[in-house]
């Protein structure tokens, strides 16, 4: 089962290689990854998405407390939240599949390539990507999904 | 120029003063050279230099183990700091609080590859509990006290300090401030466990018929056996401890089951077997201990009590878990049990204690076998650990290495005290007995430490007998001599149709009286049982000198009992042709 885990952690060299190297270091896989600074500068928050059952999560988001950079962690499948990822696709300009999309989801247009622009959730990118497949895009590129709990729970050090 | 102005290396050598260190280990190199100046003009910290990085680490984690005071250690950079990693891995592995400091090259050559560069943090990172890489000289005093921090509190573990040379540099002073406190938003450890869990937990005790206490190596660590005897004794429950948990409860007690595992006594591992109700303290169900944990213990409840809530249900799923120390979550229960009327099934439990000395009478470990004498003529190991017990009278320190020996030591010498016991028993470190030995008896001078070894184990860090001699370390060598590495041979002997792969010397092996004799030491040989006593009595007695006693063993000696692979844990070697199932 698909998981998304959100963190913060101290805004400092070398603490993103400790989080991604206790995946590698325990066995846990991460099949997506986003990580960028907070309005708070020291702070950076880290949201990935691995596979693993209700134990393995468990162990992994106990294994991430533990590490001395990180401030917070979150298991955003634990309750209500929402998820979004944004994808790029190129496409020939001869094979562009009109219909899939509008006006709003192109960001660049010229006499060869088309590329669009699209926010979903992960499963939404992924059935885009099989809707589209027949016109044979030459590039795409996902940014990995964000995700935020639906309810007043707000990841942050200052509740 | 104000006294309060130092160098970064001044600061340094003033802030572990001020965290309380008198000793330190290490080994010199270019860009730990600053560093090593600033030692020389100062008394509070006296550096010991040893033969290799690798011995400066396991003397560090040594010390720290048999005094629960953080050890420190000092390396420089590239292959001092390669050298250091397997000492640390072992610190790890074993929770141990040390704090290595590696001297680093100047900051601006960081990552040009330059003379003796290794990124120390990238090679140690998976076996650190925590990693500083000094960014100026200014945070070194900050630094120090968090890493002492991070090392000693919670779970305690290893923690690198790497320190480029220019901030070291005797030409660059600030003003010294020493934080009188730390406060880390990012690490804040458990201290107290849940009440409702420790009502829970005293619930289940009431209603258990078979318990079994097992506790680890995090009792020692918390100084918790005070506690442990407390809340056994209140109970009357058998009790079983972890190879790394020994001494934590009197090994000569009768309530004491003996140690538990893969080479645990037959009744540790029946009662583990066979339990309601476990109460786990400090330990972490490891694989030598579980044996196959889905058929690990099935018919009992688990209590689970571990100050590194990531230990807990990480392998066997706990009933009532608790995080939190040792020390505090003890009090809590022994509180909780002396609060309540207490309703246990006493006719129950004595009925389970019989069943547990029943099977001690069955296959218990014999603890007489000085008295039998040699055994088709020749000396058997578990005899050596015997002569050493009766000749220290119990009250030794125990370093040893790893493999047979080990084993034997942990089987047949009774740890009454906590922190007696000094083993890498997470990582499994050959090499670590002499280093180890080292700390421990520069923390007691008066001592008798002894390093229970082997001829494989001892070689890995024969050098420190030169360390030994130059600061006059009485220490005693028990090399329990059977020309192959023995349980790496066992092992052939077991499943591998007694084909020796490479574990055997081809009569390569040295004269280890006159190697010891040549650093400076006392050598004696040992080849005939009639002489082991009055060998181990002269070796004990030689207070002042080092004594290497090499004695030779039975060599087709194999440790049990001995659980199955890939079984539960009644399922027992208990000799070459006698199993239990």
């Amino acid at each position: 089962m698909k998981r998304v885990i959100a963190l913060l952690m101290e805004n400092q060299p070398g603490a993103l290689s400790r989080v991604v190297g206790l995946f590698s270091q325990r066995g846990y896989n991460i099949e997506t990854l986003v990580v960028a600074p907070t309005s708070d500068p020291t702070l950076s928050r880290l949201t990935m998405s691995t596979e693993g059952d209700e134990q393995v999560v468990e162990q992994i988001t106990k294994q991430l407390d533990k590490l001395i950079d990180v401030v917070m962690v979150s298991d955003l499948g634990s309750s209500d939240f929402v998820e979004r990822e944004l994808m790029l696709i190129k496409f020939k300009k001869d094979s562009f599949p009109e219909d899939s999309f509008d006006e709003t989801n192109i960001v660049s247009n010229n006499e060869e390539i088309v590329n669009v622009q699209i926010i979903g959730t992960s499963s939404e990118l992924d059935q885009l990507i099989l809707d589209t497949a027949y016109s044979n895009p030459i590039e795409i590129v996902r940014s990995g999904p964000l995700g935020i709990s639906s309810d007043k729970n707000t990841l942050s050090i200052d509740n | 120029m104000d006294n309060s102005y130092k160098s970064g290396a001044e600061a340094l050598l003033h802030s572990l003063h001020l965290e309380g260190v008198e000793l330190m280990f290490g080994y010199p190199g270019g860009a730990a050279l600053h560093i090593y100046d600033a030692i020389f003009n100062q008394d509070h910290v006296e550096h010991i230099l040893v033969r290799h990085e690798q011995g400066a680490v396991h003397a560090a984690d040594g010390y720290a183990r048999a005094t629960g005071k953080p050890g420190v250690a000092l390396v420089t950079s590239g292959p001092g700091a390669t050298n250091a990693i397997t000492g640390l891995a072992t610190a790890y592995m074993d929770s141990t609080p040390i704090v290595v400091i590696s001297g680093q090259v100047k900051s601006m050559l960081i990552g040009t590859d330059s003379f003796q560069e290794t990124d120390m943090i990238g090679v140690s990172r998976p076996i650190v509990k925590h990693s500083f890489l000094v960014q100026k000289a200014e945070d070194i005093p900050e630094i120090v006290k968090k890493a002492f921090h991070i090392a000693t509190t919670g779970r305690p573990g290893p923690v690198v300090i790497d320190v480029p040379k220019d901030f070291t540099d005797p030409e660059f002073k600030f003003e010294f401030n020493y934080p009188s406190e730390i406060n880390m938003r990012s690490y804040k450890p458990a201290q107290a466990g849940d009440s409702s869990r420790i009502k829970e937990a005293v619930d289940l005790i009431e209603h258990s018929k078979r318990p079994v206490i097992y506790s680890g190596g995090g009792v020692i660590q918390d100084d918790a056996s005070d506690e442990l005897i407390e809340f056994a004794k209140l109970l009357d429950f058998p009790i079983t401890n972890t190879l790394m948990g020994l001494g934590a409860f009197p090994g000569s007690d009768p309530q004491f089951m003996g140690m538990l595992g893969m080479h645990g006594t037959y009744q540790a591992n029946m009662a583990m077997h066979n339990a309601d109700l476990i109460i786990a303290v400090g330990a972490r169900f490891d694989d030598r201990i579980t044996n196959d944990p889905k058929k690990f213990s099935l018919q009992a409840k688990k209590i689970h009590i571990d100050v590194d809530p990531a230990s807990v249900s990480k392998i066997i799923h706990a009933d009532v878990p608790i995080v939190g120390s040792a020390k505090e979550c003890l009090s809590m229960l022994i509180q909780e049990i002396k609060g309540r009327d207490l309703k246990i099934n006493h006719e129950e439990i004595s009925a389970w204690n019989k069943q547990v000395s029943d099977w001690r009478d069955a296959h218990g470990l014999n603890h007489s076998l000085l008295e039998l004498g040699p055994q088709n003529g020749k000396i058997l190991p578990q005899q050596v650990v015997q002569s050493l017990y009766k000749e220290t009278e119990g009250e030794a320190f125990i370093t040893s290495d790893v493999g047979q020996h080990q084993m034997f030591a942990a089987q047949y010498y009774h740890f009454d005290k906590p922190r007696q016991w000094i083993n890498s028993g997470g990582l499994g470190t050959m090499g670590f007995g002499l280093p180890s030995a080292m700390g421990v008896q520069l923390a007691y001078p008066d001592a008798t430490v002894a390093c229970v070894t082997g001829e494989g184990s001892i070689q890995m860090c024969i050098q420190e007998l030169s360390t030994c001699l130059q600061y006059g370390l009485p220490i005693k060598i028990i090399n329990l001599n059977n020309a192959a590495l023995g349980m790496v041979r066992q092992w052939q002997d077991m499943q591998y149709g007694g084909r020796y792969s490479s574990s055997t010397y081809e009569n390569s092996l040295p004269d280890f009286k006159a190697l010891a004799e040549s650093y400076g030491h006392i050598g004696i040989k040992v080849a005939k049982f009639e002489d082991l006593e009055s060998a181990m009595k002269e070796c004990i007695s030689l207070k002042d000198r080092l004594v290497f006693l090499d004695v030779d063993v039975d060599p087709n000696e194999h440790v049990y009992p001995m659980l199955e692979a890939g079984n539960s844990m009644d399922y027992m070697w208990l000799g070459k042709d006698k199993k239990t199932w």
